[in-house]
């Protein structure tokens, strides 16, 4: 299981890039991509769209069950990664290079967890 | 296996439709083209179904424990009345005066229903659970309005509901909030409570729940949604393991769905059709979608309820699914329903007992009419997941349990045997389970090539879901 210490991570096992200050891209762990299996179709947000965080802003739909992507932070959808719509398995195959959306205008963000804290949290799952 | 389409010769037929009996008219816009119908003989076309018979797993072929769904038989005697030339050769625009019969068909099926239930008033227009789910959370939100209340815009539903319940609450306009369960299975109370406020405008919830498990806390969850101003809904899902034993409206719930089609043996599956009736207090009558059927006189006559919702569906319903359900329940009679209840419950404990020798329990206590396994350990010791062992039952002739739900659980397979399943089936079932378990750890491989005896093996489920192929190539 790899966990970037570039990132930082949602409990709800969403990764963030911080770009800038308010700027930032959002995608799902590799130990989320695992439990969920075979991902198999991404329903995105669209550009424009107001998230907050640590509420649902995308979903994902894999063999097993369709789950909500939580969003980290509060802000605005700036950009999709439209690649993931005929290739939901890039999320499977690459989880921190697959990003979900990028998100703009950062105001707040949910209690994040560094590399290790969140290593921490996926072994006591 | 060639399609219908693909078989037989132009000029092709058989005897078994009658000669047309209609004058033929001349339509305003006729085709430019034939239609492109199959032409057979009719040896061919017998040998054609009973080759589909025989690629497909039906509750006439084996057991069928799909948890959560109650794939209960539907005796041949439901399908017997519901063929009666009386239901069948009416049309639903005939005058009321020559349909009473079925009128009171509906009419004694929601007085019977309401009594199991302990509701006031019920429709049947629903066409399926869901359907119910979306009219029910109507009913909740024309309340609401009519009080002049429009402040209530979230419906709470506990993370292990069915998937449909939050989203028919979408569906119907309510915001979801999601509360979580306890390690018990049940709701967590003091996050319900933490939840409610001035904008709860009702509260989801099967009971028994979705692993199997009845809500000990009932009466006091339906209390703090009451008392924070909302109503409660009660999702039928469940319903056979309580059956006239205990009332959702005893528990505190104002509206209900129920599934014919599950509790009480009407078709299930392919195409049903189903039927989602939803039942409700006194208090929210008026807003029932209209018609409903009123007793008066010594008839019965199709009425508009006085806040109606609307129609959710053509006409009544599915009316013939509801002769089903009368049919079931004038069978079992008062003391039928809850022994067929009793049973569902004792035949889930006696298989979860057996079954406890080497399958981890999700809930190890005493279970309602399902049970949830948790094949997580077994994945982690020998490879094999939930799925393999699924896939190893088919081999042996037992349709797979409903699998990796609910989400909650980890490698789930919830199990629910049914009232109508002898002891020796069960038996033999729990001896494969068993059986499964030692070949795990035995020859793991077999199981991830399971099935081998099935008319198509391991299906490749990702690359189904990815690629659909939807049209037919031939056409």
């Amino acid at each position: 299981m790899n966990f970037p210490a570039d990132l930082k991570y949602s409990k709800s096992h969403e990764w963030i890039k911080m770009l800038d200050d308010t700027t930032a891209l959002v995608g799902i762990t590799d130990f989320a991509q695992s439990e969920l299996g075979d991902l198999v179709f991404i329903n995105l947000p669209q550009v424009g769209d107001a998230v907050t965080k640590e509420e649902a802003f995308c979903d994902v739909e894999s063999v097993k069950a369709v789950s909500d992507v939580m969003s980290p932070v509060t802000g605005e959808v700036a950009e999709v990664n439209e690649e993931l719509l005929d290739a939901p398995q890039l999320l499977n195959e690459s989880p921190y290079e697959a990003w979900i959306a990028k998100i703009t205008g950062i105001t707040e963000f949910e209690e994040l967890l560094d590399a290790a804290g969140y290593q921490a949290l996926t072994e006591q799952q | 296996m060639q399609l219908i389409f693909e078989k037989g010769a132009p000029g092709r037929h058989l005897s078994l439709l009658p000669p047309c009996d209609v004058p033929e008219v001349a339509p305003q816009r006729p085709r430019t083209e034939p239609l492109e119908l199959p032409e057979l003989s009719e040896n061919e076309l017998t040998r054609h179904y009973s080759a589909l018979c025989k690629r497909v797993h039906g509750v006439n072929d084996g057991f069928y424990p799909l948890g959560s769904c109650t794939m209960k038989y539907n005796p041949k005697i439901n399908e017997e009345l519901a063929a009666l030339p009386g239901f069948t050769q009416v049309h639903p625009l005939q005058p009321e005066e020559t349909v009473q019969g079925c009128l009171e068909v509906y009419a004694q099926t929601e007085a019977l229903l309401n009594e199991i239930t302990g509701m006031d008033a019920m429709t049947f227009q629903p066409a399926a659970g869901a359907h119910g789910e979306f009219t029910g959370l109507l009913l909740i939100k024309a309340y609401h309005r009519h009080r002049g209340d429009t402040e209530r815009t979230k419906i709470i539903v506990p993370d292990s509901a069915h998937g449909t319940n939050p989203a028919s609450a979408v569906m119907a306009g309510f915001t979801v909030v999601n509360v979580p369960s306890g390690p018990d299975g049940c709701v967590d109370v003091e996050a319900l409570a933490a939840a409610v406020g001035p904008d709860t405008a009702g509260l989801m919830l099967t009971n028994p729940n979705t692993v199997g498990i009845f809500d000990k806390n009932i009466l006091e969850i339906t209390r703090i949604i009451h008392e924070a101003g909302g109503l409660c809904y009660y999702d039928g899902a469940n319903l056979n393991a309580v059956m006239g034993l205990v009332r959702p409206g005893d528990m505190g719930f104002d509206v209900i769905h129920l599934n014919l089609h599950k509790t009480f043996s009407t078709p299930h599956g392919g195409g049903g059709p189903g039927s989602g009736a939803v039942g409700c207090k006194a208090f929210l009558a008026p807003y029932l979608p209209g018609p409903v059927v009123r007793r008066e006189g010594g008839g019965f006559r199709f009425a508009a309820p006085e806040h109606s919702i609307g129609r959710v569906k053509d006409f009544y319903g599915n009316f013939t699914v509801v002769v089903k359900a009368l049919v079931y329940l004038l069978t079992l009679g008062k003391e039928g329903i809850p022994e067929a209840a009793e049973n569902a419950v004792l035949n889930a404990n006696y298989m979860m007992a057996r079954l406890r020798e080497k399958y981890a329990m999700a809930y190890d206590q005493l279970c309602m009419h399902e049970f949830v396994m948790s094949l997580e350990n077994l994945k982690e010791e020998t490879g094999v997941s939930a799925m393999d062992i699924a896939k190893g039952l088919l081999d042996n002739g037992i349709h797979p349990p409903t699998m990796y739900f609910p989400l909650i659980v980890h490698e789930a397979l919830m199990v629910e045997p049914t009232e109508t399943e002898s002891k020796e089936t069960l038996d033999e079932a729990c001896e494969v389970f068993l059986r499964l378990w030692e070949q795990a750890h035995t020859d793991p491989q077999a199981l991830h090539d399971a099935p081998v005896t099935t008319p198509v093996r391991r299906l490749d489920e990702v690359e189904a879901a990815r690629h659909p192929v939807l049209r037919y190539a031939g056409a």
